[in-house]
Parts: C-alpha cells; sequence; structure tokens
C-alpha cells in the first residue's frame, strides 16, 4: 500500500514537471486512439443506424400494421383504427392505401402506335397528404415542386428513384423515367384504369420504399381502384416516445384485441429489414477489428513513451533503489502515469465524443449514398472501450518500467549497459 | 558497526577476469568517521559498494550492525538501505523533478511516515546544512555545493546507522567541498553514526578518524 502512496507521489511530481508538450503530445495520442476506439466503429454502425432510423422515420413509424401475407389489405382496419385511437400513447396514424401499378411519361412525343411506351412499374400510394405529413414528415422530402393538399385530384407526387435524372441506372430490370419535371403529366395506371395526372412534386428519400413510390390522394386511388371498404394496405403508427417497449405494447394491445387475425402487426424492430441488422452486425465487427489495431498502437506508442522515460531515468531509478524506494513503488509510479494519459485522453475523448461529435453528427448526418449516417457511441460499449483502453495502457507502461527497474542497482546508477 | 571478511570481487567480462578486490577484512566501529582512499583504480569504489549493498561480493561475508548480509535477497537489501543506510554521491544523484524537501523527505515518505511529518523533518535537516528557505528549488536551480548539502540531508534524514559518501567532494569547489566535509565531520561527531566516506583528496581524508588505504585491491595499512 506504501508502495502505491511513494508511486503516486513520485508520479505526480513527473507529470507536473515534465515537459509539458510532451504530456500533452502524449495525451493527444490518446484522446486519438480513443476516438479511434469509440468513432470509427461509431461511425460504420451509425451508418447503417442512419439507415434504420430513417425506415423508422419516414415509412414504418413506430408501429407498422400491414397485410397478412395471404391477404391484400388490412381487414378490419376501421375498428384496428377505431382501436388504435384509444391505447395510450398512440399520438398519431397514417393510413396507406397501395396499389400495384405503373408511371407512363412522355406519351405524347411517340409518334408509332408500336413505339416502346416509356414506363415504370411501381407502388401508387394513396394517402391521407396531412396524416401522413404528421405522421412520417412526407413533405420535407420534397425537392421539387410541391406536397400533395386535401383537395388534390389528378395530381401525382412522384419519388426520385423513378426518374433517371435523380437515380441514373441502366439496368434492364429498373426503369425510370426520363424528362419528368414538375408540370409534367404522367399517366397513372392502376388494374384497368388509367388517369391522366400533372406531376405537382418530385420527393427524394434515402428510404427505398418511399423514393421509388408515386403518391396521390387516398380517395383517388381508392375510386381507381374500385376499393369501398375502407380497408387499407399500411397503418404507420406514431408514438410518444421512440422506446421499442411503448412498441411493443401498442403491438400487444392490438394482440389482445384480436387484430393479428386481420393484419401483421410489427414493431418498428420487428419491421426493421433483417439485412440491416446483419450490416449493422458486420460493420460493428469491423470497427471493433480496426479499433483493436489502434489500441495496439496506442499500447505500442505508451510503451515506447514510458520505456524512453524509464531508460532514460534509468541512474535516477539505480538511486531511488540505492536510497530504499521498492521496486514495486517505481513500477506503480510508471503504472500511474499511464493511467493518467489514459485517463486524461479518454476523458477528453468523452467530451468530444458526448458534447460535439454526436451532436453535430446528429445535426448535420455523413451523406452517405444510402443513409444519413449518424454517430453511435452507447454508453455501456463507450465506457467497455475506455476500461479498455486504460488498462491496455496500464499493461504498456508497466511491462516496459519492470524491464528498467529489474536491472542491478548499481548498474543502473553507474550508467553501465 | 560495519564488518567485512575476506571480501573479493572479481569483474568478468567475456574472457577478460579482473579481480579487482583481492581478499579484504575491515571492521569499521559504530559511531566512527572512516575515510578510504587509494589511487585511482584501487578499488575503493568497489568497496564501498560492497559494504554498502549495492554490490555482491564475489566471495567474503559483510555483516552490518551484526547481520549477515550475504543471504538477503535484493528485496530485502533496498529494505535494510532504507532503514540503516544513507548515501552520499559524487554527483549529488537527487531526482531531478523532486525538490530539495521531496528529495530529502522521500526515505520518510518510502517508510510510511505522513507527508507532512516528512516534509517537516526535511525542512529541519535541510536547514541544519544550511539549506533554510530553499527547500521548494528543484536540484536545477540549486549549485554543485548546495545540491550535495541536500544529498547529505537526504542520507541522514531517516537517521541511519551508516552513511556512505562515494567521493562528495569531487565534483565541488574548495569552499563547497570544505563545507561538505564539515557537515559530515560534524554529524558524526554530533549523532553518532558511522560515515564511510571515499575520497582521493588527502586533506579530506585526514578529518576522518581513521584513514583505510587500499593498493591492489587490498588494504595496504590501516
Amino acid at each position: 500500500m506504501n508502495a502505491l502512496r511513494v508511486g503516486f507521489f513520485l508520479a505526480v511530481r513527473q507529470i507536473k514537471r515534465s515537459s509539458k508538450w510532451s504530456t500533452i503530445l502524449i495525451i493527444m495520442v490518446m484522446l486519438l486512439t480513443f476516438l479511434n476506439l469509440v468513432v470509427v466503429s461509431g461511425v460504420l454502425v451509425g451508418l447503417i443506424e442512419g439507415a434504420v432510423r430513417a425506415n423508422r422515420d419516414f415509412y414504418t413509424s413506430d408501429v407498422l400494421i400491414s397485410p397478412l401475407d395471404e391477404k391484400d389489405y388490412i381487414e378490419n382496419t376501421t375498428q384496428i383504427l377505431s382501436v388504435l385511437k384509444t391505447i395510450p400513447g398512440v399520438t398519431n396514424t397514417t393510413a396507406r392505401y397501395i396499389s400495384s401499378g405503373a408511371v407512363e411519361a412522355n406519351y405524347k412525343e411517340r409518334s408509332r402506335l408500336n413505339e416502346k411506351k416509356e414506363s415504370v412499374g411501381t407502388l401508387i400510394a394513396g394517402i391521407n397528404p396531412e396524416q401522413e405529413d404528421e405522421v412520417t414528415g412526407l413533405s420535407s422530402f420534397i425537392v421539387e415542386g410541391n406536397y400533395l393538399t386535401k383537395n388534390s385530384f389528378d395530381e401525382v407526387v412522384i419519388g426520385s428513384q423513378l426518374l433517371t435524372r435523380f437515380f441514373p441506372i441502366e439496368s434492364p430490370g429498373f426503369a425510370t423515367l426520363d424528362d419528368v419535371f414538375v408540370g409534367s403529366k404522367v399517366r397513372i395506371s392502376v388494374g384497368d384504369k388509367t388517369r391522366e395526372m400533372t406531376v405537382v412534386g418530385i420527393l427524394s428519400s434515402k428510404v427505398d420504399e418511399v423514393a421509388r413510390r408515386a403518391f396521390i390522394n387516398e380517395s383517388q386511388l381508392r375510386a381507381m381502384s374500385g376499393r369501398n371498404d375502407f380497408n387499407v394496405d399500411e397503418i404507420a403508427v406514431l408514438l410518444t416516445t421512440n422506446a421499442e417497449s411503448q412498441a411493443k405494447f401498442v403491438k400487444e394491445a392490438l394482440v389482445r384485441n384480436g387484430f393479428s387475425d386481420d393484419a401483421k402487426i410489427q414493431t418498428f424492430v420487428d419491421a426493421q429489414p433483417k439485412f440491416l441488422q446483419d450490416i449493422k452486425d458486420t460493420f460493428a465487427l469491423l470497427g471493433s477489428i480496426i479499433s483493436s489495431i489502434g489500441l495496439v498502437v496506442a499500447a505500442i506508442t505508451i510503451f515506447i513513451v514510458i520505456f524512453i522515460n524509464a531508460i532514460t531515468r534509468e541512474k535516477y531509478i539505480g538511486i531511488m533503489k540505492a536510497i530504499g524506494v521498492t521496486k514495486t513503488a517505481i513500477e506503480a509510479s510508471y503504472v500511474l502515469q499511464s493511467f493518467f494519459y489514459a485517463i486524461i485522453g479518454s476523458a477528453l475523448g468523452l467530451l468530444l465524443v458526448y458534447f460535439v461529435l454526436v451532436p453535430f453528427i446528429a445535426a448535420n448526418p455523413i451523406n452517405f449514398p444510402f443513409s444519413d449516417g449518424i454517430l453511435v457511441a452507447p454508453a455501456e460499449s463507450t465506457i467497455f472501450r475506455l476500461v479498455l483502453l486504460v488498462i491496455t495502457t496500464a499493461i504498456a507502461g508497466y511491462i516496459p518500467a519492470r524491464l528498467i527497474t529489474k536491472k542491478d542497482t548499481l548498474e543502473a546508477i553507474l550508467g553501465k549497459r | 558497526m560495519i564488518e567485512g571478511k575476506n571480501i573479493k570481487r572479481t569483474f568478468v567480462n567475456g574472457k577478460i577476469v579482473t579481480p579487482v578486490l583481492k581478499g579484504i577484512d575491515i571492521t569499521i566501529k559504530e559511531g566512527e568517521f572512516v575515510a578510504i582512499m587509494g589511487r585511482s583504480g584501487a578499488g575503493k569504489s568497489t568497496l564501498l559498494y560492497q559494504l554498502s549493498l549495492l554490490d555482491t561480493p564475489t566471495e567474503g561475508e559483510i555483516l552490518l550492525n551484526g547481520k549477515d548480509t550475504s543471504k538477503m535477497s535484493q528485496s530485502q537489501k533496498t529494505v535494510f538501505r532504507l532503514k540503516n543506510l544513507g548515501f552520499v554521491f559524487q554527483d549529488y544523484a537527487l531526482i531531478p523533478e523532486l525538490t530539495a524537501e521531496e528529495n530529502v523527505a522521500l526515505p520518510l515518505i518510502m517508510q510510511n511516515i505522513p507527508k507532512l511529518e516528512a516534509y517537516a523533518k526535511a525542512h529541519e535537516v535541510l536547514a541544519s546544512v544550511g539549506l533554510e528557505g530553499r527547500h521548494t528549488n528543484l536540484p536545477s536551480q540549486l549549485s554543485g555545493g548546495e545540491q550535495q548539502r541536500v544529498s547529505i540531508a537526504r542520507s541522514i534524514v531517516h537517521k541511519p546507522a551508516i552513511i556512505f559518501a562515494d567521493e562528495p567532494t569531487a565534483n565541488l569547489d574548495k569552499a563547497s567541498a570544505d563545507n561538505v566535509i564539515q557537515i559530515l565531520k560534524d554529524i558524526s561527531k554530533k549523532s553518532n553514526q558511522t560515515i564511510v566516506m571515499v575520497t582521493h583528496e588527502e586533506e579530506y581524508g585526514k578529518m576522518a578518524d581513521r584513514i583505510v588505504f587500499l593498493g591492489d585491491g587490498k588494504i595496504e595499512n590501516i
């Protein structure tokens, strides 16, 4: 215990009276190592987490109700919507009619009947524009033109992935429309009904389910598809909190009411595409591998720093041993110095991550092609990494100190090799 | 009391075997101030290192205050040095990042004495060697003579039975060297501590109670 006390006494004075620049440099190395440990994997995971969150915020919302596999629509939609209004925590809902259909453009330029139509098959979503906007903020994705209103008739908002100028992919199985702008006339076909509509807006989203659809007013789609039963194809339910537990609670309430026989009821986690979770796990693994390399580099750096420090102070270590300072006390002084560097570096890293990087990246997501990447740094995994860094650093500080203190006292004093 | 019997120390470097101490018998009484002298390479410092447990003789035995040191482990020797021995080195050997008071207090802190008490004692001892008011200075802020006095203060602060001084005046000007020797002499007189000093300066050797001359690894006369 006293060895630790003496080690602390020596460590404090060594740090206090060593070169400020070298101390700052070592702390910077530890800070960067900590950031490497936390941020690299955090960004990799955040890249997918961004997609997951977008999928939830802009498509599924907190609970998604969709048709059973063997059905084309959600049965008892009206009752489900009524019950949803009574479940605590439900803020809002949006009900969507979805029909397979096609969008045809530039048909007026066709000079011959046998000329190939410029048409794309897609899902036509019939929505209540106000409800949809309140739940998923759909209007915020409009990049050209305007969003639908409740009075929109023969007006369509088209997802950018249906348009060549936004999504220039040349693939035989993936058609897109050329020269479609706000104000262009397009033909929307649902079943055997076709109507000419005006493109009032174009929306762009990194959620495929949103960007690859065409949106019209629900009443018009109902009329075109001949649906008079008010049974819809998707209900997205927005809750007061984004906790998974609340989503589960709402799902269970619906199941208790027997609606699992009428529809598939999924929380946002259930509705999340499995490949996203798989990629997230893979990226987390990749992040851990990269971080491990960073950890080894930090350990080597600290080893070198402490080794050089100890070797240049070999004579004084010898003198301390000569006057009765034990090896344990001297080793403790180096381990405590390493602790100091690791803890200060990590503490600065924590401040930087949680008070600068996380809020900054949340406000200004990284623009990846398929998601708006955020920085994911869960507290428990960050603390684990911090502890790992501190322990590794302490070991990296102990080994060179041990090597030097093991040396014969007299040889150390006389500087013999 | 120090008793050395048939102390031999041979250094082996590859095929080169160099016997430095060739069988030394020495006895130094409690409270005695002994100077070890001899020409360069005679083995003065080597003998001091054996007697002070900084080195291990190739042969022979050393008893310090009646305790056989030959069976002690390195850790036991470190603890023994802490409790019973004090050191003054030629180049002062102060820890550069510790102030004068911290350097002096270190052996006390190592003996688990509370820091404030250790500092108070360090102040007292520093004052006794004429360094009152210099306790917060780092070694680099002190002259050679002052550093050597700090080193002496460190060697006596824990009241060891024996103080070993290896050429304590070698790096000092005449006035500082005189001062250092006078301090050692005073310690010897006042506190009954045994002092073993290696020196090549006859003038200072003569200030000891006794001079041990070494020549070619053996004691020439006592």
